[in-house]
């Protein structure tokens, strides 16, 4: 009823004022890194990961130039050494004041006035030095590992998924097999060939590991490849180089840079590890894993060589698991809000 | 399956000869003296002939002779040692796998409460610490200060609480985080919402309906969960001097003792193959869907 009482005019019928600014895109656009880059300042957890691993990575390039003390240099007199620290010395439940546990002050019965900050090894060498030569050493070794692995994982992976058919099936066959086989005993054993040292564990740790890089990038570009956008290149003349390179790679970075995160902090734990069990790096060189190892012979009397070294691999592994974490929520474009 | 298993041996058996140390490089023994213990233990013939010799024994259950025990029969050892290993694994599976869960459920209960970020953070750091450092701690504080359990040996129960614990932490880790992502999908389901409608109380709802159905994916980490342990063995004994299989496995790499590393090494690699094998089978019983659908799982 209502209808009919009002008057129905011509403007009713214009159409409508479409410059309104209504379909205008008023936020400004922004590219999809800075997004995640967004997403990820907002995770706490993550950032403080980030800060942890970069004042961690700014120790161990500067850290052993701190002070005067070489990383083998060696020196009886001052050995075993409680850590002493200016100023923090006052705070006596932080164990940093130069007495050891039977709460004798070594430093004054030794007649020492220098400061050693992580205290001295029983050879008298400088903690502070050989725990961020060690850390520069296995975050060189985790770093190069987890590089390694992408390479060999993206070049593997990518060809097996874009090719597809038969080559496909026989490099699956051969991932197959690969996975089956508990990768630590290979790793182990190929260090008792190969003779400890960097470049030995580092290969030791990619011939197993680079499996899993594959797989997950052989997901991505399967997954990929049948999309729209692959086809409409492929339909204006794109060669294969340029598909894979321009668009599946680009495409796949996120779970990549994911994996390589969580690569990261296995390899420092699988170097540690193998220090451990006796297979790591040789006297001079220190790594977290030989430090730890060397600091439990003489942990009921000298705790704090255990104890430094401990802390930063800890700090290490968690600081890669929650940024690994943090990128996975980051650039999971389902958290997209 | 047995493909994985030849290779591996094969592997395993030429790695082996190309080491380079040797368990006799002894100078006091002479020239003849080597000659003779070569053949005794049959390293003077080439290696394709000790290769078919040593594959043929595997299937008879023999993995050799140690170099180290004087001629002891690799088996033996392994039977030897694998009783501590085994205890220390079970309990810390065990262990492990209920604490996880019950974390896991809590969290996911109380989601994004206090209770469920101390959880979490409890899981990240009980990931990232690596069991070595933890036992180191364990060992400290417990063992050296407070003295409330040994610090190392295996002599009764209270001598498997510390290693069990540091061997635990990875795995309350592991199945809490992963409980709670399941879980947090399960409660999230139709059939939570009728049974909270039908009235049953919240703990009857978790429990019936809930975990049954959050649990069936826990079972596919067992797989990587083993090996992990396994790894967690060989230092974990170390540190706390248990005489189990993985001190031995680091004892012999570090005596040459080819015949019990590569036996330990054959003797794992059936362990986790046994145990894929396993969580295959057990994905098919546990969850009908699977069964049903037919397939292998994907």
């Amino acid at each position: 009823m209502s209808i009919n009482e009002k008057e129905i005019t011509d403007d009713l019928f214009l159409p409508a004022d479409s410059e309104n600014g209504t379909e205008a895109i008023s936020r400004p656009t922004i590219t999809y890194w800075a997004e995640v880059w967004k997403r990820f300042r907002k995770n706490k957890a993550a950032f403080i990961g980030l800060i942890l691993i970069s004042i961690i990575l700014a120790l161990a390039i500067f850290g052993p130039y701190a002070n005067e003390h070489g990383y083998d240099e060696q020196n009886l007199t001052r050995a075993n050494l409680p850590p002493k620290i200016p100023i923090l010395e006052q705070v006596s439940w932080l164990g940093v004041s130069g007495t050891d546990i039977q709460g004798i002050d070594r430093y004054k019965e030794s007649g020492i006035t220098e400061y050693f900050w992580f205290g001295t090894d029983n050879l008298g060498r400088d903690l502070w030095t050989r725990v961020w030569e060690g850390t520069r050493i296995s975050l060189y070794i985790a770093i190069l590992a987890a590089l390694i692995d992408l390479i060999i994982g993206v070049v593997y992976g990518g060809i097996s998924a874009y090719y597809g058919g038969r080559i496909d099936n026989i490099m699956q066959r051969i991932v197959e097999i690969l996975v089956g086989i508990p990768s630590l005993i290979v790793v182990i054993l190929l260090i008792l060939v190969l003779q400890p040292g960097i470049i030995s564990i580092t290969l030791a740790m990619v011939i197993t590991g680079w499996v899993g890089m594959a797989r997950i990038v052989r997901g991505q570009i399967l997954k990929l490849k049948e999309q729209e956008y692959v086809l409409a290149s492929r339909t204006l003349g794109a060669k294969d180089r340029r598909l894979i390179w321009k668009h599946l790679i680009p495409n796949t970075m996120g779970p990549i840079i994911i994996t390589t995160m969580f690569t990261i902090p296995t390899a420092i734990f699988t170097e540690a590890f193998l220090s451990f069990i006796g297979l790591g790096l040789q006297p001079p060189i220190a790594s977290l894993g030989t430090l730890i190892n060397d600091g439990y012979k003489l942990l009921r009397i000298y705790p704090h060589m255990l104890a430094f070294s401990s802390i930063i691999i800890s700090l290490i592994m968690i600081s890669f698991n929650l940024i690994g974490d943090g990128l996975r929520d980051a650039l999971d474009p389902k958290m997209r809000k | 399956m047995l493909v994985t298993f030849l290779i591996i041996a094969t592997f395993t058996f030429f790695l082996m000869q190309t080491l380079p140390g040797s368990p006799f490089n002894d100078e006091r023994l002479s020239e003849s003296q080597k000659e003779k213990l070569y053949e005794r233990y049959g390293l003077d013939e080439p290696a394709p002939i000790q290769y078919v010799k040593y594959m043929a024994n595997i299937f008879k259950g023999d993995l050799g002779v140690s170099f180290q025990y004087d001629g002891r029969p690799v088996s033996d050892i392994i039977g030897e040692r694998i009783g501590a290993s085994a205890v220390l694994g079970a309990q810390s599976l065990i262990i492990g796998c209920m604490v996880g869960i019950i974390l896991g459920i809590i969290a996911a209960i109380r989601h994004n409460t206090a209770i469920d970020y101390a959880a979490m953070v409890i899981a990240v750091i009980g990931l990232s610490v690596p069991n070595f450092v933890f036992a180191g701690l364990l060992q400290y504080w417990v063992g050296v200060k407070l003295q409330w359990l040994p610090v190392a040996f295996w002599e009764g129960f209270e001598y498997s609480i510390l290693p069990t614990i540091s061997l635990s932490v990875f795995v309350i880790a592991t199945i809490a985080r992963f409980m709670r992502t399941e879980m947090l999908e399960v409660l999230g389901q139709d059939y939570i919402v009728t049974a909270k409608a039908k009235g049953l109380n919240q703990f009857a709802v978790v429990m019936r309906h809930g975990l049954r159905n959050a649990a069936i994916p826990i079972i596919t980490i067992l797989g990587p969960m083993t090996v992990s342990l396994l790894t967690g063995t060989l230092v974990i004994e170390k540190i706390f001097s248990v005489p189990g299989l993985g001190e031995q496995f680091v004892k012999s790499i570090m005596t040459n003792d080819f015949p019990v590393i590569m036996g330990v090494t054959l003797f794992y690699s059936i362990l986790f193959i046994g145990v894929v094998l396993i969580v295959d089978i057990l994905y098919g019983v546990i969850d009908p869907r699977i069964r049903l659908s037919g397939g292998t799982k994907q």
